[in-house]
């Protein structure tokens, strides 16, 4: 509690300044590794942070004789989780409209939507994600008035007020049932309005000279790397009389068109899936990236030879809908043995992003089943660090120990795949996390019912 | 996630259980046929289900939960014409003619029950003519029954089966009414009709549902319920022309209050949707002002505020281990409310409400272990595994046939490839009345519905 206390009292006094300032130097020494790379766990490892970034992970790493010393000897030290495609800080309580901005079916725009400006650092949801594991994420909301749900931010979940990392990081669009529904009622509404939308957005672009952001990667906030916002360049660019988007949205598609944002199609069938390949095939500086691909499997070869990474959930394997009859949990570990580049995701309303772990671990259990296909241990784990952050731009800094990297440390009771296992100390940039929230302070009131001398309300 | 709260739609001891196996007569020791088992025989619609043929079978080498908080090492479970004949440990004697399965390094559990589920009633795929869990035009509906609208081809129901091991589970009505209508209690057994998966002898239960979900429906329509205290109003007025009813000789045929003079009389047990401690205060309250008993709260997210009361009146709360936070009544969910249940001494259900979350249950248990271990409530894998199997038994009045490895009870049976409270484990055979229904090694013990065949992903690995 003391521990907690000291870190919030730091945290309020420093509210102002960014949080590599306040980043401790440490050591975590003897502790089993994993480095969010494609391989197995390391015993006996020591990982070396300084400066808020990682310096040294591995086996044989010598330990500074100045630094601080954790002792991880039973323990796992790993990078804190990468959740791609969250809706953290988006919302407080999903049916409670007014707390919740993941849609805006009532809006008039649609692809200049710009998530970034309403995530809630001090979000419970954030809390309860970063007590288990997770440090960085990608966060969007629904498509819900158009088949472009806007732009999404990566985030980081340290306890301070700077929560963005990079807005506009990623535009997303619905080509399947979903984005059928939004278009008017047919797939092949929703393949003109992407057309047509992005055909606008190219010749927009050009006339107006709209660059709309450097190529990816580089994208770490450092100011100058960051593009500016295309929605707000002035211009007086006659854009004809054939206008379906509106000049906000236009410019916002302006880096998709040109590649330099990405853009996340959402499809689960596999013919959807070719379909939203082939649109390369028309404008072909798309960065695209798949999420759901529930049929990926039936696929993957064409996915894995188009490059195109995918965020697809691991467990998936009922027909729920007719776009994903053929889905099964051997999907992710298919498409992997296909060279396909997986991440597990998305993390959007009941799936926690503190799942994420469960999830990898049972696609672990599965490659242990004859007739199915999981992942490896390094692969699973991959798959919930370093992949999604890779997927996210990101690769390199985020989801992995490597020198360089942010200093985004998490020290486990015990593997972090097992589901008994929980996070004990969380490290974001350096800095120590606090780890209480409303629920652990509820389960500390209640954590007995005696109310001899006064009411639960006087327990805080 | 398809159903967010379906709105969108006691224990013998090793010695006794050796003992018990020891002597074949013991076979019906314990297997006292339930109050209601003849209702369910003399209504209609009446369970067609048979037992599959099955091998006389031993698994001999596992580590055994028995479900009622046992655990043998190098145990022996005996299984034979449909009913477990006896479970010791090594020393147990394997009888001639019986099919050794080696077990070592794996896991037996009595088959994992659901005891929140709506399989059939929202079935896969979750399209709008598959909506059939809410007759959401009347907040008390006492009058419909669940089964009506099970669709026994639901590829759910496999899925639970093989990736869950479950062997019985009880479709609810939803929650969008007051009383939404009569549970049905399955086995989980493919079958070309509802009436082949009928669980014989199992009470029905009522669904009953607290708060938000009622007054929100009907008071977006003008009219009550538009409150928590017109929701009591609604179900104060039932209950009291239900007693009139039942006081009375009940020869006007009336569906709903056949249903509530079942609750009334013990032979239907209340199964209630509540997420706020001080609504499960007063719907205890309720029931004794009409004389009914709550078997089980559903979703009870807050359970953990009241686990004394909860203990007091023998309710159980049947729960997720971590979801929260989706409505305003789940806000104060924590991951501990069923290590804190347990430690107030109160009964813990984990349930699924979800086409998912059906398939790990098991795991949503340890999950719910851990988190009481880290706050200091240690509780066995053996009494973790009773979440799962005798209690949900117990709350659905089938203990006395099912939900734990006791001779003369049934032989649904669970073969783990591991530890069932790890995430790297999964069930390798599954048993039901001593038939095998799932065998992840053999693609011929693995159902296919109806709808899977001829289409993408047929009879896969699922």
């Amino acid at each position: 509690m003391s521990r907690i206390k000291t870190a919030l009292l730091a945290l309020a006094a420093s509210a102002a300044m960014a949080a590599p300032a306040f980043a401790q130097d440490f050591a975590i020494t003897n502790a089993t590794l994993a480095t969010g790379e494609v391989r197995e766990p390391i015993p006996n490892a020591n990982v070396v942070v300084r400066g808020g970034q990682v310096v040294a992970a591995g086996p044989n790493v010598p330990v500074p004789a100045d630094i601080r010393v954790i002792d991880g000897t039973g323990m796992w030290v790993t990078p804190g989780l990468f959740s791609p495609l969250t809706d953290l800080g988006l919302w407080d309580v999903a049916a409670v409209e007014e707390s919740n901005d993941r849609s805006a079916g009532r809006s008039p725009f649609s692809a200049a939507l710009d998530f970034s400006v309403a995530i809630n650092p001090a979000n419970q949801h954030i809390l309860s994600s970063r007590a288990g594991g997770v440090t960085r994420a990608s966060v969007i909301g629904y498509p819900s008035g158009s088949i472009f749900a806007g732009q999404g931010a990566i985030i980081d979940l340290g306890a301070d007020r700077d929560v963005v990392t990079r807005p506009r990081a990623f535009q997303m669009v619905a080509i399947g049932e979903t984005g059928g529904r939004l278009a008017g009622g047919s797939r092949v509404a929703a393949h003109a309005l992407l057309r047509n939308a992005l055909r606008e957005a190219r010749d927009f672009g050009a006339r107006s000279g709209i660059r709309g952001g450097e190529l990816r990667p580089g994208n770490v906030r450092t100011g100058d790397d960051l593009p500016l916002d295309p929605r707000v360049a002035d211009d007086a660019t006659d854009r004809g009389t054939d206008v379906e988007l509106s000049r906000f949205d236009a410019a916002a598609l302006v880096p998709v068109v040109n590649g330099s944002q990405p853009l996340y199609v959402q499809v689960d069938r596999a013919a959807d899936i070719l379909a939203a390949l082939a649109l390369k095939e028309e404008f072909a500086a798309l960065d695209l990236v798949l999420v759901g691909a529930a049929e990926g499997w039936m696929v993957a070869e064409r996915i894995a030879a188009a490059g195109v990474p995918v965020i697809a959930a691991a467990l998936l394997d009922l027909p729920e809908r007719f776009e994903q009859l053929a889905s099964t949990q051997s999907n992710i570990g298919r498409m992997v043995d296909a060279g396909v580049t997986v991440a597990i995701g998305p993390f959007m309303d009941m799936e926690q992003p503190r799942y994420a772990p469960q999830y990898a671990g049972n696609l672990v259990g599965l490659s242990r089943l004859d007739g199915a296909t999981g992942l490896s241990w390094g692969e699973a784990f991959a798959a919930i660090t370093s992949i999604p952050a890779q997927i996210s731009g990101q690769g390199g800094r985020s989801g992995v120990l490597a020198p360089g990297a942010h200093g985004d440390a998490v020290l486990w009771d015990g593997d972090p795949l097992e589901i008994s296992s929980a996070p004990v100390r969380v490290f974001i940039d350096g800095v120590e996390q606090p780890l209480d929230n409303h629920q652990t302070r509820l389960r500390e009131r209640y954590r007995d019912l005696d109310e001899s001398q006064l009411p639960k309300a006087y327990v805080h | 996630m398809k159903i967010v709260d379906s709105m969108k739609r006691a224990g013998a001891s090793l010695a006794v259980i050796a003992m018990a196996g020891a002597v074949s007569a013991c076979a019906t020791t314990g297997s006292e046929t339930p109050r209601s088992a003849s209702a369910n025989d003399a209504v209609p619609y009446a369970s067609t289900y048979r037992a599959y043929p099955g091998a006389p079978t031993a698994l001999v080498g596992a580590t055994v939960f028995d479900g009622a908080g046992g655990r043998i090492e190098n145990g022996t479970v005996l299984f034979e014409n449909g009913e477990i004949v006896a479970v010791g440990d090594a020393g147990l004697a394997v009888p001639a003619g019986y099919t050794r399965i080696d077990g070592t390094g794996k896991f037996v559990t009595p088959g994992i029950i659901d005891i929140h589920s709506h399989l059939g009633d929202y079935p896969s795929p979750s399209v709008d003519a598959h909506s059939d869990g809410n007759e959401a035009t009347a907040p008390t509906t006492p009058n419909v029954w669940a089964e009506h609208s099970v669709w026994p081809q639901d590829p759910g129901f496999s899925r639970a089966l093989a990736n869950g091991g479950v062997t019985a589970l009880q479709i609810l009505p939803g929650s969008a009414n007051l009383m939404g209508g009569r549970s049905v209690t399955l086995k989980n057994v493919p079958s070309r009709t509802v009436q082949g998966m009928k669980f014989p002898g199992a009470p029905y239960g009522l669904k009953m549902a607290c708060g938000e979900n009622p007054k929100r429906v009907y008071g977006s329509r003008g009219r009550i319920p538009s409150t928590r205290m017109g929701n009591f109003a609604v179900n104060r007025q039932t209950w009291i022309e239900a007693q009139e009813y039942a006081a009375g000789d009940r020869k006007d045929r009336d569906l709903g209050k056949e249903t509530l003079a079942g609750v009334l009389d013990g032979d239907i047990l209340i199964h209630n949707h509540c997420y706020r401690a001080d609504e499960m205060a007063l719907v205890m309250d309720m029931a004794k002002e009409f004389g009914y008993r709550v078997s089980a709260f559903h979703h009870a997210v807050e359970s953990y505020k009241i686990g004394d009361l909860l203990r007091e009146n023998d309710v159980c709360s049947a729960i997720w281990a971590d979801w929260w936070g989706f409505k305003m009544e789940a806000y104060d969910g924590i991951p501990e409310n069923a290590a804190l249940l347990q430690n107030a001494g109160a009964c813990v259900v984990i349930h699924s409400d979800d086409q998912n979350g059906i398939q790990r249950l098991n795991q949503e248990a340890a999950k719910a272990q851990a988190d009481g271990r880290r706050m200091g409530i240690d509780i066995s894998d053996a009494e973790v595994i009773r979440w799962l199997t005798l209690n949900p038994a117990k709350a659905m009045g089938i203990d006395a046939m099912t939900g734990s490895l006791q001779s003369g009870k049934m032989a649904d049976v669970v073969l783990w490839n591991g530890d069932p409270l790890s995430v790297y484990s999964r069930p390798e055979k599954v048993w039901i009345d001593g038939a095998l229904m799932y065998d992840a090694r053999d693609p011929a013990r693995r159902p296919v519905s109806d709808f899977e065949l001829g289409q993408p992903g047929e009879g896969d690995f699922k």
